[in-house]
């Protein structure tokens, strides 16, 4: 049987080699159970890093222009890359 | 009353909060405990749900409707009341929100040790990073009081929040998704800490690991008049000189408003940590009533369109 890892790595811009900001991770194999506030240090240094060690890249958030009048309005995370690894368990 | 200094509030204008450790003297601390009630033991099949509102129930803290006079929320020889008299408690929240703030909500949180949660059958996790009550446009703000009445240790797993959040415009638990933040805070503290945050500023409960019930009382409060120089604003005298920018041959002077609210917290994306600033800017401009303020240049670039 096969499980999915999936690994969201939160960028400081729109390069997958800048460093980490924020980031979260879901394990689906139920080996290790990921939560809120868990770990203080990235797993990475930068998106790239995740790349060299395996991960796959599936989706990257995409670059929009500024509503005007909204320019300097700040809400969400702005570079978020999602990878992911496809493991084998036993049945 | 201890009213909050302009490093001080610049301080709580770039970061989002304030913290004083063990502000609160034992005695009320004691009293607190003993008023807020005591948590059943963990039972097999008793849910942790079950047992928190049978504590609720019982707690001797009052219940209180919203908009009434804060200092009027609390019996003034219960430990609230107590702890609300306190000059650094008084103060704080004069010098946030001006005369006559309102009371907003209060609640008893507790997180419970890892017994409860296997007798009940549940899952003991931490709670997602959250704002707040719901999305909330204004540059006014509220200011929620966290109270520590015993000491937090590292396994108790203390109030987690993010410096720098608060001026983001966000929907309550939309950012559950971002489990960590580099520069991410952990509340461990001595008994009788007081944490005075932005209403805006990300935060969530950790996981208890240990085998204490933690409690931590939560008090909202909003302003009811103007928030303009409400604290000690004895040491601004003016605008400030503009400071060079980019090209510095050592480091500004530390602990000046200017260098307060200039300093990029860990978890900042390099162009929208721009932003950040000219939000503090805005903020500081909100809470001193000077509509030219600027630090290191930032509005003013942005103001000179064309005449």
């Amino acid at each position: 049987m096969r499980r999915q890892k999936v690994l969201v790595l939160y960028l400081a811009n729109s390069a997958l080699d800048a460093p980490v900001v924020a980031w979260s991770m879901y394990d689906g194999t139920g080996e290790t159970f990921r939560m809120a506030g868990d770990q203080d240090a990235p797993p990475y240094p930068t998106g790239l890093a995740a790349l060299r060690d395996g991960w796959r890249l599936f989706q990257a958030s995409q670059l929009n222009p500024h509503a005007r009048g909204e320019e300097f309005d700040l809400a969400y995370l702005k570079y978020e890359f999602w990878f992911e690894q496809l493991v084998e368990i036993a049945p | 009353m201890t009213l909050l200094s302009s490093v001080e509030v610049a301080r709580f204008v770039a970061r989002g909060f304030l913290r004083f450790d063990a502000a609160v003297p034992a005695d009320i601390n004691e009293q607190f405990m003993a008023e807020a009630g005591a948590v059943q033991a963990a039972a097999e099949g008793r849910r942790v749900m079950q047992v928190y509102a049978q504590t609720l129930a019982g707690s001797g803290i009052p219940e209180a409707p919203p908009g009434r006079p804060l200092t009027d929320t609390y019996p003034a020889d219960s430990a609230l009341g107590r702890l609300m008299a306190l000059p650094r408690v008084a103060g704080a929240f004069r010098s946030l929100l001006g005369e006559a703030p309102v009371f907003d909500h209060h609640f008893l949180h507790i997180t419970f040790p890892p017994a409860y949660y296997e007798a009940g059958g549940a899952e003991n996790v931490s709670q997602h990073t959250h704002q707040d009550s719901t999305i909330d446009p204004r540059l006014r703000f509220d200011v929620q009081l966290m109270y520590y009445p015993h000491e937090v240790t590292a396994d108790m797993g203390g109030t987690r929040f993010v410096p720098g959040t608060h001026l983001r415009k966000v929907s309550e638990v939309a950012v559950g998704r971002y489990q960590n933040i580099r520069g991410q805070q952990h509340m461990v503290c001595p008994a009788g800490t007081l944490l005075f945050l932005h209403h805006g500023l990300w935060h969530g409960g950790g996981v208890n690991r240990s085998d204490r019930t933690r409690y931590m009382f939560k008090i909202r409060a909003n302003a009811s008049g103007s928030q303009v120089r409400q604290w000690d604003a004895s040491d601004l005298n003016g605008p400030p000189a503009p400071r060079p920018i980019f090209f510095r041959k050592a480091p500004p002077a530390p602990d000046t408003v200017e260098t307060i609210l200039m300093t990029p917290e860990p978890w900042f994306e390099q162009d929208t940590g721009r932003l950040e600033f000219v939000n503090r800017i805005k903020l500081w401009r909100y809470l001193t009533g000077e509509a030219d303020y600027d630090a290191d240049y930032w509005l003013t670039r942005l103001e000179n369109t064309a005449a």
